[in-house]
């Protein structure tokens, strides 16, 4: 829990400086290659996969399974 | 004129927030319910996505089917709604839990209906593992102001023997000049397991006569996740999030069962095995995107810190990167590391001198293990649609103490195999 919100309070202060770009600065941003989940089906997929076969879940989205596979 | 042009800009930027937070939401509710694009779009339009994931274990183990189609559709400038199916298939073989021996070993099926064989040497697979799932899900998504965005959705799953039943909601909201967006989401999900032969009494021997207790059990999964995106600069985007996930219920594996050996390495009994009913999982996740000028190349790496009440912690990495080619063709190689540390309950056999443990699991994977993938993607237009063909190599190992193999029932035999997939996916978006 500490490590948490030493995360997290580094991350407030950064956000306050001199981070992120001004809106005609989101060229590149704006790309659908550079979104975070940029295909979703992949990534079901693939949690879908590990989910089934590792002990581990979830971080990138709800670790639930929602199937009997594990 | 000039009303309308006004009007035009404000719909503009309504759309590029609504985009923005909604990626956010997007990895939030992914797993559950996954948007189908995430792109903004044109008002009364629909989006199409359709996948394919042909999955296949080495020497006939667990060969897996899946089919998904998505469809969102863009219900105004605020909202949208997606709807997604997922069918699959699983065949083949699976480990049921009990040691190699240098001798056959016959098993009771978990059915309790017949036998199979394993000959000597070999790591004794179930054959009985054979389902269909179907999985139907919604989500709704909604811009409820200028900087807040709802997420909510349900889902279920049905196999012949289990099924899931899931809600999950989010909210994200954007701050400083939207380079920030915080977001929260919670998912709740009641599942319900119902074994062909009931659910079996652990600990007891496969072949007693009172080793099942009930029909079915169930189980309640409660998630959070926390998550920070944060615009690094033009060319770099970072996300953190924090999850925690928290299940009661029953959790064991109803087919997996563990050997019972003597002093000499002989396995004369097997018991089914037993996981805690209770659960808490958390993860911290970091993922960071970043756009290589002016080649356009993305590299896109990950990293996850995982660890429960159960004893696990594992480290995950994963990395892409992908390359434009000409004429809107892009190649992207994938690495994946996985690293796990066993469950305090884990055990590769039982002691038949020492009493049977509470809780037991010899499923490998709550064991010791570290697995690696290495794929590549390759995708191009058809009829100006983007349609991707990815090929992936998975390598599990599994790692223990060699030691354990003993005696005349078990020397040199392998205790842990390696185990290994192709993986093949293909998308097509319109």
């Amino acid at each position: 829990m500490r490590r948490i919100l030493l995360l997290a309070s580094i991350l407030s202060l950064t956000a306050c400086s001199s981070l992120g770009v001004k809106p005609w600065e989101r060229d590149l941003l704006a790309k659908p290659e550079m979104q975070l989940v940029e295909n979703p089906m992949e990534m079901g997929f693939d949690d879908h996969t590990y989910f089934s076969k590792e002990g581990s879940s979830g971080g990138g989205s709800f670790a639930g399974g929602g199937c009997g596979c594990n | 004129m000039q009303l309308s042009l006004k009007t035009k800009s404000k719909i503009k930027s309504k759309s590029k927030t609504f985009a923005n937070i909604s990626m956010t939401l997007a990895a939030a509710t992914c797993a559950l319910a996954a948007p189908a694009t995430a792109q903004p779009s044109e008002s009364d339009s629909w989006d199409v996505d359709l996948g394919l994931l042909i999955y296949a274990e080495s020497d006939d183990q667990v060969q897996a089917y899946e089919g998904a189609l998505s469809i969102t559709k863009q219900i105004d400038d605020e909202s949208s709604i997606n709807v997604k199916g997922i069918i699959d298939v699983l065949t083949g073989a699976s480990p049921n839990g009990a040691v190699a021996q240098n001798r056959a070993q016959t098993f009771t099926r978990p059915s309790g209906n017949g036998s199979y064989t394993t000959a000597a040497g070999d790591t004794p697979l179930d054959d009985t593992f054979r389902d269909t799932r179907v999985a139907l899900s919604t989500q709704y998504q909604h811009q409820l102001s200028r900087l807040w965005l709802y997420s909510g959705g349900a889902y279920l799953s049905k196999e012949y023997d289990y099924l899931a039943l899931s809600i999950n909601s989010a909210l994200a909201r954007d701050f400083n000049n939207r380079n920030t967006t915080a977001s929260a989401g919670f998912a709740f999900a009641y599942d319900t397991i119902e074994p062909e032969g009931g659910i079996p009494n652990p600990g007891v021997s496969v072949d007693a006569a009172d080793n099942r207790l009930t029909d079915s059990d169930t189980k309640q999964t409660l998630d959070l996740l926390f998550g920070l995106t944060q615009v690094i600069n033009r060319q770099t985007l970072m996300q953190l999030n924090y999850s925690l996930s928290d299940i009661s219920g029953y959790q064991t594996d109803p087919f997996k069962i563990l050997s019972v050996v003597d002093s000499n390495g002989w396995a004369n009994d097997y018991v089914y095995e037993n996981r805690p009913d209770q659960r808490t999982k958390q993860s911290l996740f970091w993922r960071t995107k970043y756009n290589l000028q002016p080649s356009g190349q993305v590299l896109d790496v990950s990293y996850r810190y995982f660890w429960d009440d159960w004893g696990i912690t594992s480290h995950t990495i994963d990395s892409k990167w992908r390359v434009q080619l000409a004429n809107q063709h892009f190649i992207e190689p994938h690495l994946r590391y996985y690293s796990q540390q066993a469950a305090d309950f884990y055990r590769v056999y039982l002691d038949e001198n020492q009493p049977i443990p509470e809780f037991m699991t010899a499923d490998y994977r709550l064991g010791e293990l570290h697995t690696y993938t290495i794929g590549l993607k390759y995708g191009f237009p058809i009829a100006g649609n983007e349609f991707s063909v990815r090929l992936e190599y998975y390598l599990t190992q599994v790692t223990g103490d060699d030691s354990l193999a003993k005696g005349a029932g078990m020397a040199g035999v392998d205790l842990y195999p390696d185990k290994s997939a192709i993986m093949l996916q293909s998308f097509y978006r319109f």
